[in-house]
Formats: structure tokens, C-alpha cells, sequence
């Protein structure tokens, strides 16, 4: 019996997209039957998210007030200990699930599958690995737990059609008191998310400087996209850690990547293969982003995004 | 503290792109330049600035692979570490096993601190670390970008999908570091010829009697999906009538 906990990432109130796609890897296993866990203090309205979403059974919830802040020190020790059942155990491969699974595994003992990008089987799925140069199929013992973190943006995210049966589970193991959240910073924006945004819009080393960067953000706002950064520009301190995508940032599949003043590094490409379509405005016509790009246009940056800016409406 | 445990890993140069062997059975490393995993230099500086500031003794550097990973390892005292720990084995040690084998050197040295990277950019899993603090029922502090010591304690702060989280953490702690924590120095000749006489003690895995758990197979390396190339065109006129011609704008 296939019988899959995924564990739901949230912040209080929202129920994060990424449990959606995980939702969406996981129903591709054959007569699966999936649960969502909610571990929080009492995040009621992220329950009510996770019930709707299509292709669920049961939305677990564990009541804990150290489940705050979702350390994995503290979420580990209560996924273990409701994991009797299961044969497998996802969850997303965003920061937070990669903090969290490796942890779950090693208390079950068993070693983990990082980055679903498809189902193969039960028992047997592809990931990439050396920052998306090669792709592994992996096939995980049938005897133990499966514990893996799916890599979101090769998935998408299940409608929310349902009603899933709400169980509230009693969990009284014992938690540590080692490791303590002290604040989360962030530079909130209005803009779109940029690991959710249909469109996103990133900027490189060659912008300069962080007032430079308003080119990058004057053109996104006219396209509603989110805006992104190569690891240069996040280094430079043009902008901060949060908007760097590739192998050690965030990975995305936005319908349009915008890539200005960005070489194409390997580690920054691994970051947006699955765009739908890929835009390059580069001075160097080698560079090696014009390798992948649907369409390119070679020029120079501070004159070529204005003008872009500016004939759209 | 007395010391940090800095974790090595031998893994093929970020600037080189790999090829996936033919009968897909892995991918081609003869010949390859062959590097520390760039996220553990950065773990090894960081250590050797907490012991240049006097909040550590010794700084001992571990890798678990083949022989060949004792160039890592000398490379990482030529750095500056202390002596250095190879544990042998031949077979792929899956992370399980890694972090179990770590385990049993965190037991015997006892370090304050174990400094790993957040992630190996061979097989990019990002687990050790996680692992090794799970079976040592430690605490954890992923993707490091600054970290303070201070007493029985350390700060952390987290590079997370939202922006900078800040942890506080009980010593001894397993910390993974992110690459903007700091710039790795660069080894000098002289270094180099004085790293050559520090210890360097091989530990066949065998002797550390590491329970050994099921691997996950690995089936077979195939190269991705190639993106094909696609038009260049001359000016904003341009651009914008083929993201038009996309139905993208
Ligand atoms: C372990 C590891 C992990 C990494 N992870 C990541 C990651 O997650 N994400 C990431 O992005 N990188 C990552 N990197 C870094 C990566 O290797 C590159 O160094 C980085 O992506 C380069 O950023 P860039 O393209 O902005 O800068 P550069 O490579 O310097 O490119 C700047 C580009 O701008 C162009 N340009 C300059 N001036 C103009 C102008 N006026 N108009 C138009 N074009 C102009 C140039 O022709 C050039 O192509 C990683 C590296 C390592 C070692
Ligand atoms: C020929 C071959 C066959 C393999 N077969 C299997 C298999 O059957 N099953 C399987 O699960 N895996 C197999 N592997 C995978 C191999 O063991 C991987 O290294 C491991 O699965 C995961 O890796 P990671 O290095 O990406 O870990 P990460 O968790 O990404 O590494 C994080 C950090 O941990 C530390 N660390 C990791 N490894 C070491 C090390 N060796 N020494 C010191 N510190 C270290 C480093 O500080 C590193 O930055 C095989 C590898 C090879 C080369």
C-alpha cells in the first residue's frame, strides 16, 4: 500500500505554493493515497488551504507552539514519530524542506532522494545533479520509508477543488530546547514571488550598482514579473540573497525569463531550464546565456532596457 | 572550544562541465580537475578565522572518499588547517553513511563546532550536514552566511528562500555554510611545502564500524534535455514582435 505524508509548508497563515506541486509529484505514483501534515501552532486558515487541494485524502494537523517558526530541530522529531504507515515522506525542495527532510531521514535511518523531477515509479524517480549537467535515476530500497524532496519547478501545483477530511493528531515527543529562532529579515515587496511569478525579470554583475538595478525593476513592473539576480550581482550587493536564482538559489519555470547583463554561467542556467521562454539582452554576442535563449538581442544594457521599458505599455 | 571539524569533500572543478559516460553508468572523471567542494573551503576559512581570533584551538580537516582525497585534505592544510582525517573507503559512501562515519570522528575529537558545506556540487543532495546533526541530536543551522560565536552559543544567520532567518544555537552545533559567509584565501607555496609534514591519519571506514544502510541504487546518468538555440534579433522592434509572435505579450 502506497500511502505518502507530505508535509505542508506555510508561514502562519498562507499554505506556501510549494506543497501544491509536491501534492502534484506525489499523485503520479500509482494508487497512492496522499495525507498533507500541518505542524504549527495553530494555523487554522493554512488547515483550510490545505483541505482544498485536489488529490488529498486527509489533512493531518499536530498542534505545537514549537512549530512557530518551523526549525527543523523541533518539525523533525514530530514527522518521525507520525511516519508509522507511510511509505514515503515529501517535502519541497525549498529552503525549508531542505532543512527539514535530511533530518527526518536520518532519524528514520534511511538516506534521502533530493529533487524529484519525475516519477518513474514507486520506488524510482530522475533528480538532477552537478548543478543540472546530468540527470540520475535513483531506485530507493522497497523495505524502508521513501524520504525525498521534490524539486517544485518541474510540477504543477494541483487545483483546489476539495474537501479533505481535518484530523488533529496528539504528538507528545519530547523536543529540544538547542536551537532557538531569533527573527526572519526580509526585504518585503509587492512585486510577484519570484519562485510563483509568471514572468520574472533578472539583472547581473553588469548593472553595477544597486541604484542601477531601478532599470531591472522599471521593466519588470511594466511586465508584472518578479525580479531575479545571477549570484554576481547578489554578491556585489546590488540586491539581497533572496532574489539569487541557480543551483545555490532559487530555482524557477516562470513562462518568461528575462536574463540582462547575466554571462550564463552553469550554475545560474541550472536555475531556469524549465522557463518557457528565455529572453537574453547581453553586450557580448558569445556570451553563453545566447546558448539557451528562445530569443536574444545583443547590445548594450543601459540603452537597449529603457527602450524596452518604454514601448511597452 | 578546543576544536572544529571542517568536512572536505573531493569533487570534480566547478568549471568543468561534465560528460555522462556513454552506457550511462556514471559520468567521465578521468583526466578531470578535481577540487574541495567549494562551499567546504569556505567552511575551512571560516574555522581558521575562529582560530585566528583565539575562539578555537585546532582546526582538523576530515574527508571521507578515496586515497586521492588526501590531496583535498593537503590542500586544506596547506590552508591553514591543523591535521586532517582521511576515512577511507572505496565503495560510495552514501550520506547516511557519511554522516554516520562523521559521527564516529565527532565522538572521538569531540570538536565544539563541525563546519560542513550546505551542499556538495557533485551530487548537489544537501544532506550531510542535516544527517550528522539528526543522529548527534544536535542542532542544525543550514546555508550559513554569518555566524558569531559567543560563549556556549552561536548566531546564526540563514540564507532562506524569504530572506535572512537568525538562529541561536547550542555548542556543539553542526553548521552548513552558503558562499557569501566569506572569501576563501589563497594558498601559498611555502604553505604548501610546510602543510606536507602536519598529520594526516587514514582511518579505513571498516575500523569506525559504521552500520552500513540499504543505498539508494543508482540507475543510470543521462545528459538533460538540451534548450535548442534560438533567434537573435536586431532591436526593441524586434524583440517585442517575437515575444508578440509568442503570444507573451
Ligand atoms: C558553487 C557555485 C555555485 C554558484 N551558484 C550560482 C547561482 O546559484 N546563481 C548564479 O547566478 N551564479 C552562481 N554561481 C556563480 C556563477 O558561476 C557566475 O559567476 C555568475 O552567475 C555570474 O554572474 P553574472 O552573469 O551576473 O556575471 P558575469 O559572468 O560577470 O556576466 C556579466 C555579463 O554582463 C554582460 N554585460 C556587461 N556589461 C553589459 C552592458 N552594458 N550591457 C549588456 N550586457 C553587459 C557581459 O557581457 C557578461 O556576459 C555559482 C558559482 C559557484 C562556484
Ligand atoms: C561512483 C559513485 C557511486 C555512487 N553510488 C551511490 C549509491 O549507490 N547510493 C548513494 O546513495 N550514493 C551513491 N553515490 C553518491 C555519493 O556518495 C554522494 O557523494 C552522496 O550521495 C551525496 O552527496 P553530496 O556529496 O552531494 O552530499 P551533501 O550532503 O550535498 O554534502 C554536504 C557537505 O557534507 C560534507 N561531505 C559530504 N561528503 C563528504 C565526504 N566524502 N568527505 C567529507 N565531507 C563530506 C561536505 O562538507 C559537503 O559540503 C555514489 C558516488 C560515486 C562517485
Amino acid at each position: 500500500m502506497t500511502k505518502i505524508l507530505i508535509v505542508a509548508e506555510h508561514d502562519g497563515q498562507t499554505l506556501n505554493p510549494s506543497t501544491a506541486k509536491v501534492v502534484a509529484c506525489a499523485a503520479e505514483i500509482d494508487g497512492a493515497e496522499l495525507d498533507v501534515v500541518v505542524f504549527s501552532d495553530s494555523a487554522s486558515d493554512v488547515v483550510v488551504q490545505a483541505a482544498k487541494l485536489d488529490a488529498i485524502s486527509r489533512v493531518l494537523t499536530v498542534d505545537s507552539v514549537s512549530s512557530k517558526n518551523a526549525l527543523a530541530a523541533m518539525i523533525a522529531p514530530q514527522m518521525v514519530a507520525i511516519a508509522d504507515g507511510y511509505s514515503h515522506l515529501f517535502g519541497p525542495s525549498t529552503t525549508f524542506g531542505k532543512d527539514l527532510m535530511p533530518r527526518v531521514a536520518a532519524l528514520l535511518g534511511v538516506n534521502q532522494i533530493s529533487d524529484i523531477m519525475s516519477v518513474e515509479g514507486s520506488h524510482t524517480f530522475k533528480r538532477p545533479i552537478y548543478a543540472g549537467n546530468v540527470v540520475l535515476t535513483v531506485k530507493a530500497p522497497a523495505d524502508r520509508p521513501v524520504v525525498a524532496t521534490v524539486r517544485t519547478a518541474s510540477y504543477q501545483a494541483v487545483g483546489s477543488d476539495n474537501s479533505a477530511v481535518v484530523e488533529n493528531i496528539e504528538c507528545t515527543v519530547e523536543l529540544p530546547t538547542h536551537t532557538r529562532f531569533v527573527e526572519l529579515k526580509s526585504a518585503s515587496s509587492d512585486r510577484p514571488d519570484l519562485q510563483t511569478a509568471a514572468r520574472v525579470v533578472s539583472g547581473g554583475r553588469a548593472l553595477g550598482s544597486s541604484e542601477n538595478f531601478d532599470i531591472i525593476f522599471a521593466l519588470a513592473d511594466k511586465l508584472g514579473a518578479g525580479v531575479g539576480a545571477s549570484r554576481a550581482a547578489v554578491d556585489a550587493g546590488y540586491v539581497p540573497n533572496e532574489m539569487q536564482v541557480g543551483q545555490t538559489g532559487k530555482i524557477i519555470a516562470p513562462a518568461l525569463y528575462v536574463a540582462i547583463g547575466i554571462s550564463g554561467a552553469i550554475q545560474h542556467l541550472t536555475g531556469i531550464k524549465d522557463a518557457g521562454t528565455i529572453v537574453a539582452i547581453n553586450k557580448d554576442g558569445e556570451a553563453p546565456i545566447f546558448e539557451v535563449a528562445d530569443i536574444g538581442l545583443v547590445g548594450d544594457l543601459f540603452k537597449l532596457v529603457p527602450e524596452f521599458t518604454a514601448a511597452l505599455k | 572550544m578546543d576544536k572544529i571539524l571542517v568536512g572536505l569533500k573531493r569533487v570534480v572543478d566547478f568549471n568543468v562541465r561534465v560528460r555522462v559516460k556513454n552506457d550511462g553508468t556514471g559520468v567521465e572523471t578521468g583526466g578531470v580537475k578535481m577540487s574541495i567542494n567549494p562551499f567546504d573551503e569556505i567552511a575551512l576559512e571560516e574555522a581558521l578565522r575562529i582560530r585566528e581570533r583565539g575562539e578555537a584551538k585546532e582546526v582538523i580537516v576530515v574527508s571521507i572518499g578515496a586515497s586521492e582525497s588526501a590531496q583535498q585534505l593537503r590542500t586544506g592544510l596547506a590552508m591553514g588547517a591543523d591535521r586532517a582525517i582521511l576515512i577511507q573507503t572505496t565503495a560510495a559512501a552514501d550520506p547516511i553513511s557519511r554522516a554516520r562515519a562523521l559521527l564516529e570522528i565527532v565522538n572521538r575529537e569531540a570538536p565544539g563546532l563541525v563546519l560542513l558545506g550546505k551542499q556538495a556540487i557533485d551530487n548537489d543532495d544537501n544532506q550531510t550536514g542535516q544527517m550528522l546533526a539528526a543522529l548527534w541530536g544536535r542542532p542544525q543551522a543550514t546555508s550559513a552566511s554569518k555566524l558569531e560565536l559567543n560563549g556556549d552559543t552561536a548566531r546564526v544567520t540563514r540564507e532562506v528562500d524569504l530572506g535572512l532567518e537568525i538562529v541561536d544555537v547550542d555548542l556543539p552545533a553542526v553548521v552548513t555554510v552558503d558562499l557569501r559567509l566569506n572569501e576563501p584565501r589563497y594558498v601559498k607555496l611555502p604553505d604548501i611545502m610546510k602543510a606536507k609534514k602536519k598529520p594526516l591519519d587514514e582511518i579505513p571506514i571498516a575500523d569506525l564500524g559504521v552500520e552500513a544502510s540499504p543505498v539508494i541504487e543508482e540507475i543510470l546518468f543521462e545528459p538533460p534535455e538540451q534548450r535548442q538555440k534560438g533567434v537573435i534579433v536586431d532591436n526593441v522592434a524586434g524583440l517585442i514582435a517575437a515575444l508578440k509572435d509568442k503570444g507573451l505579450l
